[in-house]
């Protein structure tokens, strides 16, 4: 089974501080990777520089076969294979929920409007908001907006979705909806990376839990592995710390 | 005589009012269409400079800083003798109402420039973070994410900047261009009135309150939906 993201000996520094120490890792096509670690680890670095939102300071980053840190590539053009989705939605506040969805299609696709609108409401109903389309975000609770930025997301067909704790900012009876959605996604084959510290959705949905401390991944497993019986006395805190 | 007559004597002399308000109305199309050419010019330009400031390269940007913060700094009568007097001994010439409108575009070139670019930075990171996740380039982030947000902020600063620069026009009675002023100052020395310059007062007041109507219709045209 090849990795559709290969990581490589990732490594990023911030001036003289080293955030991530060499890191590597792969992610299996339609595998659901969560990743966990106390706050400041480096999880949100690590997965920014899977789509070099962050530019890494040295290491590799592949997906699908192609490297993104080789020189001459089309960035751009690999973004849109890479969904992300982050912890503060971060919807144009200007445009409409449908205007959202499909501001990539046609700047980035060159689509048709007609065309990007239908695209647009099939990804809308995909987060069951179709009839959101014509709604700005300040419109919309926390919880559609975040299934409103899943939609942006997914309407360009992306290979890969990075999740970059997708409902921290949701008050508790908002989270349910956004991680049916990305049940729904699993369900349907997509590849993901997800950081949070939603454990019962790790626990059940997740096929491999990856443990991050000081910018290193410590330990990984299947979720019964890392939860029911971790190796490092640094997981087992972490785990019991979470579950408490 | 009442103290009405005397203030009108003195200030709206109907016979001055009837001889002199052709040569008022050819200051306000004077005015206007320097007014209009600064507007236009300094606004573009002002634009211009923050978007090539936003990618941040330090070549371009060390040149944008110190244009910005030199014609902020310089009354805008220093620039515009400087520029009159000066350009001739290079052997160039040009005329009085070119050198009111370059002179003027450049200054309001460099405020717009710092109020676009402070309109620019205010937008949250994650608006260009979402929009380069989805494979925008810089160009496409900035036209379709970045501005229309930072200019809904800047328009009210950019209404008060452009008033204050184009008001300015004024300064051209120095260097002989028949603008407003100059067309009232001299039919005040004629006349050994004050008429005409109330009659330029009321000029430029015609002028500028429906700028002044535009620029907040401007701002509600910019608002969005938001709790
Ligand atoms: N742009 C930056 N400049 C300097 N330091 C940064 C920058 N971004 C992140 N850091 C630092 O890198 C470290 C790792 O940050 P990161 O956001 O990746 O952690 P995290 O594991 O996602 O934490 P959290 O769980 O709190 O989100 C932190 O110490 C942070 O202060
Ligand atoms: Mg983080």
């Amino acid at each position: 089974m090849s990795a559709l993201l290969d990581v490589r000996g990732l490594r990023k520094s911030f001036g003289t501080t080293e955030i991530l120490r060499g890191i590597d890792f792969s992610v299996a096509a339609r595998e659901l990777v969560f990743i966990i670690g106390p706050s400041g680890s480096g999880k949100s670095t690590m997965l920014r520089c899977c789509n070099r939102l962050e530019e890494p300071t040295a290491g590799q980053v592949i997906v699908d076969g192609v490297d993104l840190m080789a020189p001459g590539i089309d960035i751009n053009a690999m973004r849109r294979q890479i969904g992300m989705v982050f912890q503060a939605f971060n919807l144009y506040p200007h445009m409409t929920a449908l205007g959202n969805v499909t501001l990539a299609l046609r700047k980035v696709l060159g689509k048709s409007r007609d065309e990007a609108e239908a695209i647009g409401r099939a990804a809308l109903d995909r987060v069951g908001l179709k009839e959101k389309a014509p709604s700005y975000p300040s419109e919309l609770s926390g919880g559609q907006q975040q299934r409103v930025a899943i939609a942006r997301a997914l309407a360009l067909e992306p290979k890969i979705m990075l999740f970059d704790e997708p409902t921290s900012a949701l008050d508790p009876e908002l989270v349910g909806a956004v991680l049916g959605v990305m049940r729904d996604l699993k369900a349907s084959g997509m590849t993901m990376v997800v950081v949070s510290h939603e454990m019962r959705f790790a626990r059940d949905a997740a096929d491999r839990i990856v443990f991050m401390a000081e910018g290193q991944i410590l330990e990984q497993g299947t979720p019964a592995e890392i939860f029911g019986n971790p190796q490092l006395p640094r997981t087992r805190d972490f785990v019991g710390e979470l579950s408490r | 005589m009442t103290g009405l007559e005397r203030f009108q004597d003195a200030f709206l002399k109907p016979e001055l009012i009837a001889r002199y308000w052709p040569d008022i109305l050819s200051g306000v199309a004077v005015t206007l269409q320097i007014a209009v050419a600064v507007v236009i010019t300094g606004l573009a330009l002002g634009l211009v400079l923050a978007v090539i400031r936003s990618y941040r390269s330090r070549l371009a940007n060390a040149p944008i800083i110190v244009f910005v913060d030199m014609f902020r700094a310089l009354p805008p009568l220093v620039a515009i003798l400087i520029v009159y007097f000066g350009l001739p001994n290079l052997g160039i010439n040009i005329s009085g109402f070119a050198v009111l409108w370059l002179v003027l575009s450049l200054v309001l070139a460099a405020f717009a420039e710092e109020i676009f670019w402070s309109g620019i930075v205010s937008v949250r990171k994650g608006q260009w973070e979402a929009a380069r996740s989805t494979g925008l380039s810089h160009w496409q982030t900035m036209t379709s994410v970045i501005l229309p947000q930072a200019i809904r902020i800047c328009v009210p600063p950019l209404t008060n900047r452009t008033i204050a620069v184009t008001k300015n026009t004024a300064l051209g009675t120095v260097i002989g261009v028949g603008e407003i002023m100059n067309e009232g100052t001299s039919a005040m020395s004629l006349s050994g009135n004050a008429t005409p310059l109330m009659m330029a007062a009321v000029a430029y007041i015609l002028i500028f309150v429906p700028v002044v109507a535009l620029g907040s219709w401007i701002e509600r045209r910019f608002a969005w939906k938001r709790a």
